[in-house]
């Protein structure tokens, strides 16, 4: 059951981030709504408005530019895991989404909507910060980038201010295609541990929020095959730490940790391979 | 606090104009309603199943514009303009769907609680690739959760299917 709300049906960017100033707190941006109605629905958290988005235009299509691919936040994930764009361009990102949840999620659920609710068992909040992707948000106003390493403070909390709007996702094209890798393993409808390996290495799903593992980094970065194979151990413990794994039904900090290692050491070779 | 909660309470009204089985309704709904307690409540139609509530079983299952949503998370108001397919649809003439046809032939189902959601996720599927591999169909339809047969005679049903409608088609 659903407690009654008002819908808000802005036409611009402008106007959601002036109807987010003015209602603050008891209103909340609303996309495919595959995770906000959950919450809703359990109670969990209450608003009483709702700010559908889905009618300011120009927010749901993949464009190609100069070594980076930018995609609009009100994508679905169906439409990012039948891009063409993203075949070529970033097929790490494509297999995340084809993975996402399932075909009716896929179907609805947008990849800002994805990237702003911040549940910690997410998938492409992780592959986005080892491809040291950018977060274009807009104000009433102004407009600014976020990287994506900075968007997820904690679960559920993102870097975003009150009246701000997740417009954009800049992801830089990897120089040499498939050399990207995003795992994940989980035996319930979310995974409980996601790696991904591009520009950066990145962890999530275990913890509260997707982390950059720049420790883990330099033991593999600028090192030859062998010796970088060679660190992957030790890359996966510092990895497994970081991903401040927590004890839960997805299995325990222990556990999980062990499975950030061996994803990491499947995720480098699949990036080479 | 007290004028908040009167806000809130607020009565809002959507009218909603769309082809429900390929009939135009006219209805106005709240902005809070859900497309799986309007089609099953209002419109009387109770072949999709209200089951998980949260979009991992697959038995609320219905087509908006040929592909697959769960009702029970689908603001209903979301459907404006849009054409809404059921189990009760399906049919043609009063002659069943292959896919239906199939399920009956290969013992497709048992207590029959996740057929209707079953049969439009496979219409969905063979809409868009009517010759998958087994591969592509459980990637498919693994969002939708079968508690009595195993699976293995849903897949069996949905490729005898896919066969008969490519050879008609």
């Amino acid at each position: 059951m659903l407690r009654r709300f008002r819908l808000e049906e802005p036409q611009s960017v402008a106007e959601v981030s002036e109807l987010l100033g003015r209602f603050g707190e008891s209103a909340k941006v609303y996309a495919g709504g595959t995770e906000l109605l959950l919450a809703m629905k359990e109670g969990l958290v209450q608003y009483e408005r709702l700010v559908n988005v889905k009618n300011v235009t120009g927010l749901n299509e993949i464009t190609v530019t100069d070594g980076s691919v930018t995609i609009g936040a009100l994508c679905t994930h169906h439409q990012l895991e039948t891009s063409a764009a993203l075949t070529e361009k970033l097929p790490a990102l494509k297999k995340l989404e084809q993975n996402v949840a399932n075909v009716r999620v896929r179907q609805v659920g947008t990849i800002g909507g994805n990237l702003c609710f911040a549940e910690p068992h997410a998938d492409p909040g992780t592959l986005l910060i080892a491809l040291g992707a950018k977060l274009i948000t807009e104000k009433s106003s102004s407009k600014r980038e976020i990287a994506a390493e900075d968007f997820f403070v904690d679960a559920y909390e993102t870097a975003l201010e009150a009246d701000e709007v997740l417009t954009k996702i800049q992801v830089p094209v990897p120089a040499a295609n498939g050399r990207s890798a995003y795992l994940k393993f989980g035996y319930l409808e979310r995974p409980s541990v996601g790696v991904a390996i591009a520009f950066n290495l990145a962890v999530g799903c275990a913890g509260p929020a997707p982390r950059r593992v720049a420790e883990a980094e330099a033991l593999l970065e600028g090192k030859s095959k062998d010796e970088a194979e060679r660190n992957l151990a030790q890359a996966g413990a510092v990895a497994g730490r970081a991903a401040q794994a927590i004890s839960d039904l997805h299995g325990s900090q222990e556990y999980k940790e062990h499975i950030v290692g061996v994803l990491l050491k499947r995720a480098f070779q699949r990036a080479l391979s | 606090m007290a004028r908040a909660m009167t806000r809130h309470s607020e009565a809002q009204s959507i009218p909603v104009s769309f082809t429900l089985n390929g009939r135009l309704h006219e209805i106005e709904v709240e902005p809070h309603e859900l497309l799986l307690d309007v089609v099953r409540d209002q419109l009387g139609l109770t072949g999709a199943k209200r089951s998980c509530d949260v979009e991992v079983c697959g038995a609320c299952t219905l087509l908006v514009d040929g592909r697959p949503v769960s009702a029970c998370t689908t603001l209903a108001f979301e459907v404006r303009g849009r054409s809404v397919l059921t189990i009760e649809g399906l049919a043609e003439d009063g002659k069943l769907h292959p896919l239906q046809q199939a399920f009956i032939e290969h013992g497709g189902f048992q207590c029959g609680f996740c057929t209707p959601g079953m049969i439009l996720a496979a219409k969905a599927l063979l809409d868009e690739n009517p010759n998958p591999s087994e591969a592509e169909l459980k990637h498919f339809m693994h969002g939708n959760i079968c508690r009595c047969t195993g699976y293995k005679k849903i897949i069996e049903s949905i490729m005898a299917a896919a066969k008969k409608m490519r050879v008609k088609a």
